[in-house]
């Protein structure tokens, strides 16, 4: 009972904390737990853009910005805990970086009418915005991400890959098992033969499989890797020797941590990628000089740059541009959640608006509808030099074969409708 | 003073074996009994019930069930988050399959399949003991989840492989879904909670409680004196997962209203549910509460002293929270090997002869 | 040789091999389960905690920086040096036998006596403790851990399986070099424990913990010794599998694997856990080769449990177990 009347009374504090004057932006980070070592780049980015937006521009239009960081460990019940106790502070947005809390935020959110934005993971369907309202993953989806490796290998094959093998390497779990049934119907289309290989979680141990590559030498690898597997699965690439540049990640399973261990073995391996990479905008002369030399950086500052430090400053980038875009619409500074929400469903990304951030061709261009929630589906493939020690885009964005993943996402998003009896709206 | 068995005279046998035989005990029963259903559902807002109440109730019905084959039985299970998966999965093919049945039968019937399912995977159990057999139910944990994972018949198809409550009803109210209202699901929780305590109390102090007790003391010794191990033991797993499996219906219906089996029904629930009955105390029913408001409280605890009041980093924070949990284990254990129930029986000892303690 | 067989060949070395890593994380359950009856749960935070601690000497981080800079406001990151491996090895080793000493001082001697899952239960306590401490330590994020192991196919095997049977074998340098270390790991602990005072002291112990205490062993002193030996294994265990995969957090779920390879072995035996490791690593690789397509793959995590299971039923101590005697 003591324990229960102390949270009873810091609850009661919390609750009772500032008034919802300021714009509150949620950061559900893990910085701990098996995947701390990409949950740490990926929150320090978050919040270094809004410390940015601060420091720099005093807010949104005049509205500060209050970075509100729960801390999940990659866990879905302390997802859950989190996610209750912060959207009692006027939350505008969520961005929780796992599929299995994506997956359980989309009910809740839908009924306490709160956005949510999963970039680049989450319920792949969601695009379909006539039933997913509240749910947005733009700028591009899983779906699209193996409809970009397939072109990608078009691209190296001048366009026939007919009778070559290409091997699925996952995660044997829901997220890694999304894009097989997009790539068994890229295979109808262009002829290449799949062959599938899971990895049980962790997936420390991946002798099996990669002697199964060995043995049956497929042309091309494709991973949906997370956390510990992504590196093992590059080492033991590295040791059979398997050409690198064949060897080509999902955007989950390409940031400098799943590469540095196999250290220049690595070398020419390739992952797809939502945004550019690198530190060389002019924003970030601004972070450098307004929250990394002043000492507000959230992290030890020397991650700026990181693939997936830019994600979260993608991710803390599209949130302040879309609440632009509601306080124009609304024509009010002090925007809710559903305002929000209308901000994200008209957001445009052109690069006009990015070169204006500082940002010049840092995202590929899209617009975000009522009925697509989804943007249209660009994306770009990088390779890691290990000589430099970074990631490069080598493709320009390209867009996903829509012919094939849209049939996917209609006939998805339809059964969860019947499924849960959702009327489709707009 | 007030606590004292003194003056409390029993004139039946029913009186002298009830399960608070002393006066105040039962009515401080009462009261929490009367707080819990009358009082809790009018005050509770989402917070409260999804991050405190729900997992401490769900989490006490998963203690009270491993508390029966662990505690009562003697046979330590890792299997925890296996059956509890079962549980869940057979909820969800229930629930979609027969969507006009009320979800409370579905729940049962989820509990009675992992009955089944704890049955098969209780049969080594016969043969191996000890750590061995802890090792062993470790076999059903990853087949279990590793099977879910695998049939799609399971997830319905579904492109993604995990499984999403829709809406049920009981009542009218839901109780499953994103409309259910804090007090619902809380509600129904507390019913199951309630039920599984009672069923769970008044098994263990009847002859199958008493034949578990001595297999466990001595399995050798209670087969001479004529109970039969194999009846003892399967009935333990049997009833052990039945109430797994309700907890594992619950933790995905009403609780996190979608799952995925590896992530959330991990060899981490297992361990987890294990440290709530070793920490709340063996072969207690009062030790499962305990064991799980301890497991489920101390971290949102922590994390709101550390991060809310005090204003530290979070990840400073989560590491300080381990730091601290595990510490606490370790006293604890120092402080009374036998638990949190050993704990609170002792202070009852004192209570009663307190203030004239000699 | 047809070619099915000489994949099969390839693949049950490889299982050997994959083996030897399981029984080296094993080796340090049975040291301590062997002389003081505890189920150590922490054995992989150990291993985590080992080579967390030998990457941070390596490259000179400053241990609790982030504590640190967060109290004081300071931005220190590292001493700036770097310890060669050797070195560092020793230095890592010291603070394992440290951390040996504390865990039975504080730990372990207030709960002599005690049933066996209690014990267990604290070494679940200690695994927490270390989780969080390792990482306020040490810091959370991966660490690449090169202490000068050779890594990836060894071609010398390549070249002569291709000349004898029209396929290259695919053996692991790293592997090999796991199999020597494990080897001599072996060969050291049971000279050890047959020849020298402290090694037949702490057989003593295993037997009979009152029966040793009369004819004079000091219990603390075996005890913290044999922390300290299953440190070492744990460093050793870190260091290899760390070297594959970088040093981060899931290395302390290396201790799953671990499990089977107990069950199969016997919890108190050496040989046991080498044989067993061998057992269940070339048996989880030939169900996965032979069985795997067939189901969908990924069998590997729970077929090694059923091996086991199977296995018990049939002999319930394990492989190399002391047969259970049972009186009433």
């Amino acid at each position: 009972m003591k324990y229960k009347l102390a949270t009873a009374a810091l609850a009661a504090v919390v609750a009772a904390g500032p008034a919802m004057a300021d714009l509150a932006f949620s950061v559900l980070s893990y910085r701990t737990g098996p995947y701390a070592s990409n949950g740490i780049p990926l929150a320090d980015g978050q919040v270094d853009y809004y410390t940015l937006i601060n420091e720099r521009d005093g807010g949104i239009n005049g509205q500060k910005i209050k970075v509100v960081e729960c801390e999940t460990g990659y866990n879905t019940e302390k997802g859950v805990e989190c996610y209750e106790s912060t959207k009692g502070e006027g939350v505008l947005v969520y961005n929780p970086y796992s599929t299995g809390m994506a997956y359980q935020l989309i009910p809740k959110v839908t009924a306490d009418g709160i956005p949510l934005h999963t970039l680049g993971y989450g319920r792949t369907s969601a695009k379909n915005g006539k039933v997913f309202r509240n749910v947005f993953n733009y700028p591009a989806n899983y779906w699209d991400g193996a409809s970009h490796a397939i072109s990608h290998i078009l691209d190296v094959n001048g366009g026939d890959i007919s009778g070559k093998k290409v091997a699925l390497v996952y995660h044997n779990s829901a997220y890694g098992k999304e894009p097989i049934r997009t790539l068994e119907e890229l295979a109808k289309k262009h002829g290449y033969e799949l062959s599938l290989l899971p990895v049980d979680h962790p997936g420390q141990e991946q002798k099996s499989q990669w002697l199964q590559i060995r043995r049956e030498k497929p042309d091309y690898v494709l991973m949906w890797g997370w956390g510990v597997m992504n590196q093992v699965a590059i080492q033991e690439a590295a040791n059979i020797r398997f050409p690198m540049e064949n060897f080509i990640g999902i955007w989950w399973s390409g940031s400098e941590n799943d590469v540095k261990p196999a250290g220049d073995a690595a070398n020419g391996y390739k992952a797809l990628a939502l945004h550019n990479l690198g530190s060389d905008y002019p924003l970030y002369d601004d972070l450098q000089k307004y929250v990394v030399d002043a000492g507000k950086a959230s992290g030890a500052g020397d991650g700026v740059g990181s693939v997936l430090y830019n994600r979260g400053l993608y991710t803390a980038m599209l949130s302040v541009e879309a609440a632009k875009t509601a306080m124009e619409i609304h024509g009010t500074s002090e925007i809710t959640p559903a305002m929000m929400r209308d901000g994200m469903e008209a957001l445009v990304m052109n690069e006009e608006k990015m070169t204006a951030l500082g940002l010049p061709n840092f995202g590929p261009e899209f617009e975000v509808s009522c009925e697509n929630h989804g943007g249209n589906g660009y994306g770009a493939v990088s390779q890691w030099d290990a000589a430099a020690g970074e990631f490069k885009l080598v493709t320009e964005y390209v867009q996903s074969d829509q012919e094939v993943v849209q049939p996917l996402i209609d006939e998805d998003s339809a059964a969860f409708a019947a499924e849960n009896g959702i009327e489709s709206g707009c | 003073m007030f606590y004292r068995e003194a003056g409390d005279f029993k004139t039946s046998y029913s009186d002298d074996s009830q399960t608070f035989p002393i006066k105040f005990d039962r009515y401080r029963y009462y009261v929490v009994l009367l707080v819990a259903f009358a009082v809790v559902p009018f005050i509770i807002n989402d917070y409260w019930v999804n991050a405190v109440f729900l997992p401490f109730l769900i989490y006490a019905i998963a203690a009270i069930g491993l508390n029966i084959l662990v505690g009562y039985c003697g046979q330590v299970s890792l299997g925890t988050g296996g059956f509890m998966a079962v549980g869940a999965y057979a909820c969800y093919k229930l629930m979609t399959s027969f969507p006009e049945i009320s979800i409370i039968i579905h729940v049962i019937l989820a509990g009675g399949i992992t009955a089944g399912v704890g049955v098969l995977f209780g049969l080594p159990s016969l043969r191996i003991k000890g750590f061995y057999l802890a090792v062993a139910t470790l076999a059903a944990q990853f087949f279990l989840v590793w099977l879910f994972n695998r049939v799609p018949w399971f997830y319905n198809y579904s492109a993604s492989g995990q499984i999403s409550a829709p809406e049920r009803t009981v009542l009218g109210v839901p109780v499953t879904g994103a409309e259910t209202q804090p007090w619902a699901g809380y509600l129904i929780c507390l019913v199951f909670v309630f039920a599984c305590a009672i069923i769970a109390r008044n098994l263990t102090r009847g002859m199958a409680g008493r034949k578990w007790m001595a297999i466990r003391d001595m399995d050798i010794a209670a087969e001479i004196i004529g109970v039969n191990p194999l009846k003892a033991k399967l009935s333990a797993f049997a009833v052990s997962s039945f109430f797994i499996g309700i907890s594992g219906a619950l933790f995905f219906a009403v609780y996190l209203g979608a799952v995925e089996v590896g992530e959330v029904f991990g060899i981490t629930k297992s361990f987890l549910v294990l440290f709530m009955v070793i920490i709340g105390g063996l072969g207690s029913i009062f030790g499962s509460f305990a064991g799980a408001a301890f497991l489920v409280l101390l971290p949102v605890l922590l994390k709101n002293v550390l991060v809310g009041a005090m204003g530290w980093p979070t990840d400073l924070a989560a590491h300080l929270e381990f730091m601290i949990v595990g510490a606490l284990i370790i006293l604890f254990l120092i402080a009374e090997p036998h638990g949190l129930a050993q704990l609170w029986r002792v202070a009852k000892e004192k209570l009663r002869l307190w203030p004239f303690p000699h | 040789m047809p070619e099915q067989l000489v994949f099969a060949t390839e693949v049950f070395l490889n299982g050997l091999m994959a083996g030897v890593l399981y029984a080296l994380v094993a080796l340090g359950f049975v040291l301590i389960f062997k002389a003081s009856g505890i189920f150590n749960y922490a054995q992989g935070v150990m291993a985590l905690f080992a080579a967390l601690t030998l990457v941070g000497i390596m490259e000179g981080q400053v241990p609790f920086a982030h504590l640190i800079n967060a109290i004081f406001g300071t931005e220190i990151h590292h001493f700036g040096w770097h310890v060669p491996g050797l070195v560092a090895i020793i230095l890592t080793m010291v603070i394992m036998v440290a951390l040996a000493w504390i865990v039975n001082t504080l730990i372990f001697r207030h709960l002599v006596n005690q049933e066996p899952i209690i014990l267990f239960m604290a070494t679940i306590g200690l695994a927490y403790f270390l989780e969080g401490f390792g990482d306020i330590m040490w810091g959370s994020d991966i660490k690449k851990l090169d202490v000068g192991l050779p890594q990836g196919i060894n071609l010398w095997i390549d070249e002569t399986t291709f000349n004898i049977f029209d396929y290259g074998f695919f053996i692991d340098n790293l592997d090999i070099v796991a199999t020597v270390v494990a080897a001599l790991l072996v060969v050291a602990l049971v000279i050890f424990a047959q020849y020298t005072k402290q090694g037949r002291a702490m057989r003593a112990v295993a037997d009979d913990h009152q029966a040793a205490l009369s004819v004079g062993i000091s219990l603390n002193f075996i005890w913290v010794m044999v922390w300290s030996v299953a440190g070492f294994v744990a460093l050793v265990a870190g260091i290899m599998w760390g070297t594959k995969s970088g040093v981060q957090f899931s290395l302390s779920l290396i201790a799953l694997k671990a499990l089977p390879v107990l069950m199969l072995g016997g919890f108190t035996s050496i040989p046991g856990a080498i044989v067993g490791g061998l057992v269940i690593g070339v048996g989880e690789k030939l169900f996965e080769f032979a069985i795997g397509p067939l189901v969908g793959g990924a069998t590997e995590n729970w077929f090694a449990y059923v091996l086991a299971l199977i296995f018990l039923v049939f002999r319930p101590q394990g492989l190399f177990g002391e047969k259970i005697i049972e009186r009433v």
